[in-house]
């Protein structure tokens, strides 16, 4: 009982096939109560369906598991009571106005007093003055704090945000990732998936999936620390014929452009220095030693792993 | 824009009630999307407006000038006279003098002409000896409308008619026979018959595509995925889904029947509140199908198509086409389970016949069982996931 108190999700083995094509394989995650879990991994790789199979929309072929202690295959519906999904794609009503919107999700979920919880959530989100305006009108920002705000309206203890920044400007995406600090500072647990590396610097904890495979997971620290990846960031002139000539180099394992800059990573250290000593002291060029950037690391995975599944 | 400027004031959520409550929030949810979208607003009031003046048009108007054939096998005074009888009526014009039979059937079977007078060998004799000769019309009846007004009044006309000619002088009674044969619809539609029978067409349609789309519009707007991962019921959803469109159906049924009873002087003998109870179950019985269609289908094209699939047997199979006793076995099988079959007896019973409820049990039974065999299978099919 101690144990299901302090974890939010706590999944094993989910597997999901559409059309006889894998698109989550052996899943397992655990997130622990008012944590921040970040959830990364490339276009496709199974990301939003995890996030449906966690809150009932899915049905997984295997696996099981709770969410917030309720089982995810028996009790979908309790589940649905306590958890806000924000979904990928904008799925508010675009025909009703922001107020009519927010109503609409406080009856459903039985608040006592659906117009003032929608009256309230409108002065908090800050959108007071545009209530009566249709959804479908607002910009992309407004429209993911109005969404926001609707599946937090029913106060849930779980929120599972599917790239909820996507396409916002990035002041809009501060205010929006301090605001999920201080729900989550208020007990609230959440999953949110993203793209972003700044963003996943912000989570308590992150996993990286790619095609279906969860490939690594714990604290941003543990994460870069776990691939035993040695970086060095190379500044200079000619990188891009310094990038022709280290890529497929025995230890060189990812050379990628960041900036000005290049990075060249690799997790045998031994044989990645022996295959840019050549270029160590070249004149124009300065090497130094770095700690790979999360960027690094998932790069890194992502080729890994197209190697070994597909 | 900042972050939390006010702690979220904890909202208290109540179980009690909570079936009503969703449907309730569902519906005005309904409510709201129908007010907006002006086009399908426009179209409650503007379908069945429409649809009864262009059918009305056709009902009120008396026929006028329908291209006519005669089958001339004397030339009498008496026959001529009796045609030019005819034609001052302005009903008829006579394109074709045949003297034919098989050319006068040809006539009529082409479509060239609506109407055939037929005036038999030795017919001023006949007339003149008092034997009442037979004076043969046949009518093509494929336009019901237009074939009965012109038969119904024939006999009046060639009467009042003949009763100025110098021939028969005044006489007391007809002195010939008229002896019409509508043709390729024996059972002619009166319009009486069609304002009540539009009623039921024109709900038809317009119940099943205000529904049929409904839950496919939300699959294609992407707000299933939203609506899904809230905690509403399946039955919820359907009821918010189909009550405000209850109230449009009403709207429109008292539009049909009021502009027929005004417009077109067709009567209501019946109980005014037994037709608007039994319509509400008509109408409910068309959403819940139409609600159901929505929840086989995958897009809003299949929607479409799989409603027609519906509305063509509807006004072929219910005997708002064809009299419903004079179809095959099979036919009537097919038909006494559509809506509009049961509906369109209820309509015609009570309007033209003052009937009342214990003469319209089984009827209304049948649209009870059709609804909740509509709504169960809605029910059990409506997706919870979105696998
Ligand atoms: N309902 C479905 N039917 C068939 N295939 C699906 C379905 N839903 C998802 N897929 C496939 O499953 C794979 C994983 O999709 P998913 O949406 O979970 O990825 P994701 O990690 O969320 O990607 P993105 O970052 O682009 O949002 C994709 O290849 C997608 O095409
Ligand atoms: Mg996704």
């Amino acid at each position: 009982m101690n144990a299901s108190n302090d974890i939010a999700i706590d999944v094993k083995g989910l597997t999901k096939s559409f059309g006889g094509r894998e698109v989550v394989h052996d899943l397992s995650m655990q997130v622990k109560r008012g944590s921040i879990y970040g959830f990364l991994g490339p276009n496709g790789s199974g990301k939003t369906t995890t996030i449906r199979i966690l809150c009932g929309l899915l049905t997984p072929d295997s696996g099981e598991g709770t969410c917030l202690g309720y089982d995810i295959l028996r009790d979908a519906e309790k589940i649905k009571r306590q958890v806000g999904y924000m979904t990928q794609r904008f799925s508010l009503y675009q025909d009703l106005s922001v107020r009519e919107n927010l109503e609409f999700v406080a009856r459903i979920y039985g608040l006592a007093d659906a117009r003032g919880a929608a009256r309230d959530m409108i002065k908090r989100l800050g959108l007071s003055g545009r209530e009566e305006q249709l959804a479908g009108e607002l910009s992309g920002g407004w429209k993911q704090r109005l969404a926001l705000g609707a599946c937090t309206l029913p106060s849930p203890k779980l929120l599972l945000l599917d790239e909820p920044t996507a396409g916002v400007d990035p002041k809009a995406r501060r205010d929006f990732w301090n605001e999920i600090h201080a729900l989550a500072a208020d007990g609230l647990t959440v999953l949110v998936s993203t793209h972003y590396m700044d963003e996943a610097e912000r989570c308590h904890e992150i996993a990286y999936i790619a095609y279906g495979h969860l490939l690594t997971h714990g604290t941003v620290e543990e994460v870069i620390a776990g691939s035993a990846l040695t970086t060095y960031t190379v500044t200079g002139e000619d990188l891009n014929g310094l990038t022709a000539a280290l890529t497929g180099k025995p230890g060189v394992d990812m050379v990628a452009p960041f900036g000005t800059s290049l990075h060249v990573s690799g997790r045998d250290v031994a044989a990645l220095e022996a295959s840019i000593a050549p270029w160590r002291d070249k004149s124009g060029l300065h090497w130094h030693k770095s700690a790979p950037s999360l960027e690094d690391v998932f790069i890194e995975l992502m080729g890994r792993s197209k190697d070994n599944f597909q | 824009m900042s972050t939390i400027d006010h702690p979220a004031p904890a909202h208290e959520i109540r179980e009690r009630f909570g079936f009503w409550k969703r449907s309730y929030a569902m519906l005005v949810k309904e409510f709201i999307q129908l007010r907006r979208d002006r086009v399908s607003f426009a179209m409650i009031v503007m379908l069945p407006v429409m649809q009864l003046l262009l059918f009305g048009y056709a009902i009120n108007t008396t026929p006028h000038n329908l291209p006519s054939a005669v089958l001339l096998q004397e030339d009498s005074d008496l026959a001529r006279s009796v045609l030019k009888a005819l034609e001052n009526t302005a009903y008829y014009r006579f394109i074709y003098e045949v003297h034919d039979v098989d050319e006068f059937d040809n006539l009529l079977k082409s479509g060239k002409v609506l109407f055939g007078v037929e005036i038999p060998r030795g017919f001023e004799r006949a007339v003149r000896r008092g034997d009442k000769p037979a004076l043969l019309v046949a009518a093509d009846a494929t336009d019901p409308v237009a074939a009965s007004a012109a038969l119904g009044s024939l006999g009046m006309i060639v009467q009042t008619a003949l009763a100025h000619d110098l021939y028969i002088g005044n006489p007391p009674e007809m002195p010939f026979e008229i002896r019409a044969h509508a043709r390729y619809n024996p059972a002619a539609n009166s319009s009486l018959n069609i304002v009540p029978g539009l009623v039921g067409t024109i709900l038809t349609m317009t119940m099943l595509i205000f529904t049929a789309l409904s839950v496919t519009r939300e699959v294609e707007r992407g707000t299933m995925e939203s609506l899904l991962s809230m905690p509403i019921k399946p039955v919820e959803v359907m009821f918010g889904k189909i009550i405000p469109y209850v109230l449009v159906g009403f709207v429109q049924a008292f539009l049909i029947i009021g502009i027929g009873v005004f417009l077109f002087g067709v009567p209501v003998l019946g109980n005014l509140f037994l037709l608007a109870l039994l319509s509400t179950l008509f109408i409910t019985t068309n959403l819940s199908i139409g609600y159901t269609i929505s929840t086989l289908v995958q897009n809003q094209l299949q929607a479409m198509q799989m409603s027609m699939m519906f509305f063509l047997p509807s006004i072929l199979l219910s005997g708002f086409m064809f009299p419903f006793a004079g179809m095959p076995n099979w036919a009537q099988y097919v038909g006494e389970c559509l809506p509009l079959t049961h509906y369109l007896r209820i309509v015609r019973a009570i309007m033209l016949k003052g009937a009342s409820m214990p003469n319209l049990r089984f009827d209304a039974a049948a649209l009870v069982i059709l609804m909740l065999v509509a709504m169960t299978i809605a029910v059990t099919r409506f997706r919870r996931t979105l696998d």
